[in-house]
């Protein structure tokens, strides 16, 4: 079935025959041969982006909204090296990209020539592997185990740097079998170790203070694995929580959710996760803002631990039962054997448990001091929620990094998975407009937010035009205190505030910047016009930049401080403490 | 607003390391293929783990297989994960810990240059004798010997070489195999 074609044309070919629907990319003096090849058919829709970064979190965006891999084309020197930082996100945070790199031609690799950098070098550490292709008759081969690579297993970036000879120089097209991929080495495990998994449901079976601790391992397995989390869970009783990157996978709804653990997460998650006696850990990785101090991390409990990756098993925390698997293969599995052993959820069992719960969620650790003459950063995140929630359309959130991300994470709810896109692992700031790009080619028709900070939203403003070139409505929803909040609340905790250049002087006039770019910009200042000025931002149809100004130096709260543990944590003052907390707890909020 | 709020240190927590550290032998089975050394001494580089010996070669030119015998030290929680880590490379095949398995055999070849006259060159052949050193390169003023063994012996031949007019050495690094008639 070979075909005869160039190697740019195999590239386009490939990706074709992966399915793939729309690239995101830039074009330069390498990639020409590959953007000719393109020109020429309209099988793969390309997205101009205005800088590289932003392809590569478009492309983010467009994975984690759609679980299928985003793909990114950017040229040779400076067009690889500007997708450094999406890639290594992307590495942190599992998400499975497909990025091609464009190289000088191969008799100039090595002698410095006009726009060239070592990619292979540069990316070997931040992606999950990566091909300098030297030989145009391994290109299709490439390509395609390229694809393999990035989805399976733990998803990841890969790089495929192509030479420009490669790419005019003519071969055979073919679409390898999985089998014949070279890398007979890469062959990951998704079927967890049955007696692993029985012996993790015995644990639980006799769970007094048992608590699901979910991450985005449920996510990257797929939509089933989030209903099978949440059969498991009605099965068990369980109280579940979840990581940042999890969020979603468990729906916020249900009484069973305790809202998000870790430095910014719940009073009930992180005092739950503290107390417990078995710890049943999905798809998440023991992230040092989820553990806190190590050696006090949930001290008396038996963990039990899935993950498809086994490096990340025993590599913080000390866990007693792993379970080296896909988190979905292995969900079924415990539902399975849970349902062998009984009938009955353990509500009697874990009753006790319950009320100590619901003890410590009548604190409240997520209120805050509302005002009447200044919007409060987490209040419009609410009034936001509860606007969207009336929507018809899908509602899709991303997020910039810093004090609005964990805002968005405490105060926007999700009930379904691949709906929350945000950087976990990296904390890119720029991250979230361009991810909203993604997630709205991805999805035209859906109300895609990102939830923004005025200094994270200007890393990756340009992309803007990009929005409008496109007419992806998405909506900017920037929180602007005229700060950089978590860096100003870290330099209150550790540096006796002092604001080493943590404000945002010489702002734009984000209303006129919107309009320079052919967007709409809204401003908004007082409480009591918000909920009018959100319903102008969603009725509008194209890209809106919204201004909001919030309270400026709002702490984002509850927080465990670095090097504390889980019951350590500093509520807001407005926490509802009764008799929870003893006189040393007191001293700390 | 801020008063409620503790200093504590440090955006992140150090903990102290209560493991000692050992030293271990991997065996890393790889595809040969351009870039893996790259690959597997970028991966020690960047998560911090220590090199004491590596080396490489191609083993099976049919199936285009390295080897790589890497010499580590680290505590037996770190050594899990260098293994780990290794194993999530996409060319890397198997990884074994020759020294928790326990039952290998190690070698290493050295070339040693020696330069003397008199009574230090009787003295250099005696030893190198004794140590089953072959000549290898001879002048009227100067040996190079190749000696192989384990580190150790090499370490003191080397040590006993030095009085008697050591001027340099090259040294392969350790290659390890496991004993018995099972294979990698």
């Amino acid at each position: 079935m070979a075909e005869k074609m160039t190697g740019a044309e195999m590239v386009i070919q490939a990706l074709a025959d992966q399915g793939v629907e729309h690239i995101f990319g830039y074009p330069g003096g390498a990639a020409l041969p590959i953007y000719d090849a393109m020109f020429q058919q309209d099988q793969v829709q390309h997205i101009l982006v205005r800088h590289e970064q932003g392809a590569t979190h478009m492309a983010e965006g467009y994975a984690r909204s759609t679980g299928k891999p985003g793909v990114v084309l950017v040229t040779s020197g400076p067009g690889a090296t500007n997708a450094v930082t999406g890639l290594t996100d992307a590495l942190m945070d599992s998400i499975p990209l497909v990025c091609i790199t464009a190289q000088v031609p191969t008799t100039l690799i090595g002698t410095d020539g006009f726009q060239e950098c070592d990619t292979v070098g540069i990316t070997r550490s931040c992606t999950k592997h990566n091909y300098l292709v030297k030989n145009v008759n391994d290109l299709p081969r490439v390509l395609h185990e390229a694809f393999h690579i990035a989805t399976t297993g733990r998803p990841g970036p890969v790089v495929i740097d192509i030479p420009k000879d490669i790419q005019f120089a003519v071969g055979e097209y073919y679409k390898p079998e999985i089998e014949t991929l070279r890398h007979a080495s890469y062959r990951p495990q998704v079927d967890g170790d049955l007696k692993a998994i029985e012996a993790a449901v015995d644990l639980m079976l006799k769970a007094e203070r048992p608590i699901f601790y979910t991450g985005g391992g449920v996510i990257n397995a797929g939509p089933e694995a989030s209903e099978n989390l949440r059969e498991l869970a009605e099965l068990t009783g369980f109280p579940v929580t979840s990581t940042l990157m999890g969020l979603g996978a468990f729906p916020a709804s249900d009484p069973q959710w305790m809202g998000m653990l870790g430095m910014h997460g719940t009073y009930e998650a992180n005092m739950a996760m503290h107390d417990c006696d078995v710890m049943i850990n999905i798809g998440a990785r023991f992230d040092d803002r989820i553990t806190g101090r190590i050696d006090a991390f949930s001290p008396n409990s038996r963990k039990i631990h899935v993950d498809i990756d086994p490096s990340s098993i025993n590599k913080i925390i000390r866990v007693d039962v792993p379970i080296v698997g896909d988190c979905n293969r292995v969900l079924e599995e415990m539902i399975r054997i849970w349902r062998s052993r009984t009938n009955q959820p353990r509500t009697e069992a874990i009753a006790p448990w319950w009320k100590q719960i619901e003890k410590w969620r009548a604190v409240g650790s997520l209120n805050f001091k509302n005002s009447d003459t200044v919007i409060k950063p987490q209040w419009a995140i609410q009034r936001l929620y509860e606007a969207t929630k009336q929507q018809s359309k899908e509602v899709y959130i991303t997020t910039e990094v810093g004090q609005h991300q964990m805002w968005a994470a405490q105060h926007f709810h999700f009930d379904k998975p691949n709906h929350w896109m945000t950087s976990g692992g990296l904390g890119t700031m720029g991250y979230g407009l361009p991810a909203a790009v993604g997630v709205q080619v991805a999805h035209p028709d859906a109300l895609v937010i990102d939830i923004a900070g005025e200094a994270s939203v200007q890393m990756t403003m340009q992309e803007m035009s990009t929005a409008v070139q496109y007419r992806l409505p998405i909506k900017i929803f920037i929180l602007n205190n005229e700060r950089m909040g978590m860096v100003r609340q870290w330099q209150d905790l550790l540096h006796g505030s002092r604001y080493a250049h943590s404000y945002s002087e010489s702002l734009p006039d984000f209303v006129k910047l919107a309009e320079a770019y052919g967007g709409r910009g809204i401003r908004c200042e007082s409480p009591a016009e918000l909920d009018a000025a959100i319903a102008e931002m969603l009725d509008y149809d194209g890209p809106v930049l919204f201004d909001v100004i919030v309270e400026k130096d709002e702490n984002c709260l509850p927080m465990i401080p670095s090097g504390k543990p889980h019951n350590e944590i500093i509520l807001p003052d407005t926490a509802n403490l009764g008799s929870i907390i003893d006189e040393k707890g007191r001293a700390l909020v | 607003m801020n008063a409620h709020l503790q200093p504590t240190g440090s955006a992140y927590f150090l903990t102290q390391e209560t493991q000692q550290t050992e030293r271990h032998t991997l065996s890393v089975l790889v595809d040969n293929e351009p870039g893996i050394l790259a690959r597997v001494v970028g991966l020690f580089s960047a998560r911090g783990y220590n090199i004491e010996s590596l080396t490489v070669s191609e083993t099976e030119h049919g199936r285009r297989l390295s080897r790589i015998t890497v010499v580590v030290i680290a505590t037996p929680k770190t050594l899990v994960q260098i293994k780990l880590q290794l194993e999530r490379l996409v060319p890397v095949h198997r990884v074994h810990d020759l020294t928790a398995e326990g039952n290998y055999v190690e070698r290493e070849l050295a070339l040693i240059k020696v330069k003397g006259t008199g009574d230090h060159r009787a003295e250099t052949l005696r030893l190198a004798e004794a140590f089953r050193a072959h000549i290898i390169d001879a002048t009227v003023e100067s040996f190079v010997f190749e000696v192989t063994g384990k580190p150790d012996k090499i370490d003191s031949f080397i040590a006993l070489m030095s009085p008697l007019g050591l001027v340099e050495v090259v040294r392969t690094g350790l290659a390890a195999i496991g004993r018995g008639a099972e294979g990698m």
